[in-house]
């Protein structure tokens, strides 16, 4: 069967978007979850200087710094990768939120959420204004 | 207290501030900071990085089971986010900016601002003003389910409703918080859209309002996985129990009290902010 940008329903895009956001937190939980294993087990014992900030290390807060970190097997790392994907998840939904609008011919809202990801990628970018 | 204690306890706390957040509809992220700060002495900045990253997984998870209901309305989440995405990365700037006392004075006052505004019983649907030119423009007019079959409404003041949202966008950007009392006030008050509609997609856009800030935290080394580790996943459990017993619970003295929990603890980050003990 062909399918048409008819098929492309309000509902349908809704019940994609759903299970989108549910599959983005259970990784991100799982990831966060196998990270903090890793690093209790290692760093349990240690005792963190919360106190006072200092801001994490460039490796704890860059994405190129996070995957070299998580390769290292890093147990930081990996839960720092799964906030990643945590935080990346809202970002997937207007992704995707923006292809459903251009199937339905929705040519305003392609528009709307393209700024709207336009803004989100700019902030993951470092947003410095 | 090394680190394996820590997790513990902050795990603990934040599963029981993801409990009662779902029950009472308060949401668990807000209670968070004033949690960490206040009992555990972390630096506030620190705080409210972890709290943000809670507040991202609450509202994807609770997302996903309002959009399948049909209240939602995608149109209105999505032109809305415009406004409190840029809102967001604004008030994320603004926080590094600020002295931590000055965030933590600001954030009592939202904590309070919260509390009343949620404690306000849900307005019955507000009369129907017919169609407005530039809400027509924008097709935010929907239809959502009631018991009496599909109800359409008609979307009012558009122009205050998102500058209404970039104030919360701002705010959430600021203090790492979702800002849902805020942005549910912005539909049901200036927009005139249906309470229930107004709730699920205030929840629908925290999340994005949420990742909008926190990609400005994570740049600028707020975000510590060994602190967003226990206080993401015990919220984000706390949360699902939540909304696994609340069909079943009478919330309303829980209401009551989680209410005056929020208070004392806004009456304290005021006063640690004045007395600059934070």
């Amino acid at each position: 069967m062909q399918s048409s940008p008819a098929a492309w329903t309000d509902q349908r895009v809704e019940s994609i978007i759903a299970n989108l956001l549910r599959a983005g937190v259970v990784l991100a939980a799982a990831v966060v979850t196998l990270g903090g294993i890793v690093f209790l087990v290692r760093h349990g014992r240690s005792v963190p200087p919360y106190a006072v900030f200092r801001g994490e290390p460039f490796e704890l807060h860059t994405v190129s710094g996070i995957v070299q970190g998580v390769l290292g097997f890093r147990g930081r790392s990996i839960i720092q990768l799964g906030l990643l994907i945590l935080i990346a998840t809202p970002v997937a939904r207007v992704a995707f939120s923006a292809i459903a609008f251009a199937l339905e011919r929705d040519r305003l809202y392609v528009g709307i959420t393209l700024v709207v990801l336009t803004v989100l990628l700019f902030s993951l970018a470092g947003g410095h204004m | 207290m090394n680190s394996f204690e820590l997790t513990v306890f902050i795990g603990l706390g934040a599963l029981v501030a993801g409990f009662l957040g779902a029950l009472t509809g308060l949401g668990g992220g807000i209670v968070i900071t004033p949690l960490l700060t206040l009992v555990f002495g972390i630096d506030i900045r620190y705080a409210i990085g972890a709290a943000l990253v809670s507040v991202i997984a609450t509202s994807s998870g609770a997302a996903a089971a309002y959009v399948k209901e049909g209240y939602t309305n995608i149109r209105i989440g999505m032109f809305l986010e415009i406004a409190t995405t840029v809102g967001a990365v604004v008030g994320a700037s603004f926080a590094s900016r600020l002295p931590a006392s000055t965030i933590s004075i600001i954030f009592g006052i939202v904590l309070l601002f919260s509390a009343f505004a949620s404690s306000r019983p849900a307005p019955p649907a507000p009369r129907d003003l017919g169609p407005d030119r530039l809400a027509g423009l924008l097709k935010l007019d929907s239809s959502y389910p009631t018991a009496q079959g599909l109800q359409n409404y008609h979307v009012r003041g558009v122009p205050a409703g998102f500058s209404l949202m970039f104030v919360a966008g701002t705010i959430s950007g600021l203090l790492g918080i979702g800002a849902g009392a805020m942005k549910v006030i912005a539909m049901d008050q200036a927009m005139r859209i249906p309470f229930k509609v107004s709730t699920t997609t205030s929840n629908f856009m925290i999340g994005v309002t949420a990742a909008a800030s926190a990609g400005v935290y994570l740049q600028r080394g707020y975000i510590d996985p060994g602190l967003a580790m226990p206080v993401m996943l015990g919220v984000l459990l706390g949360s699902l129990i939540g909304a696994k017993v609340l069909p079943r619970a009478r919330t309303s003295l829980l209401r009551v009290l989680f209410g005056l929990v929020v208070i004392l603890l806004a009456i304290e980050m005021i006063y640690h902010g004045m007395t600059g003990r934070i």
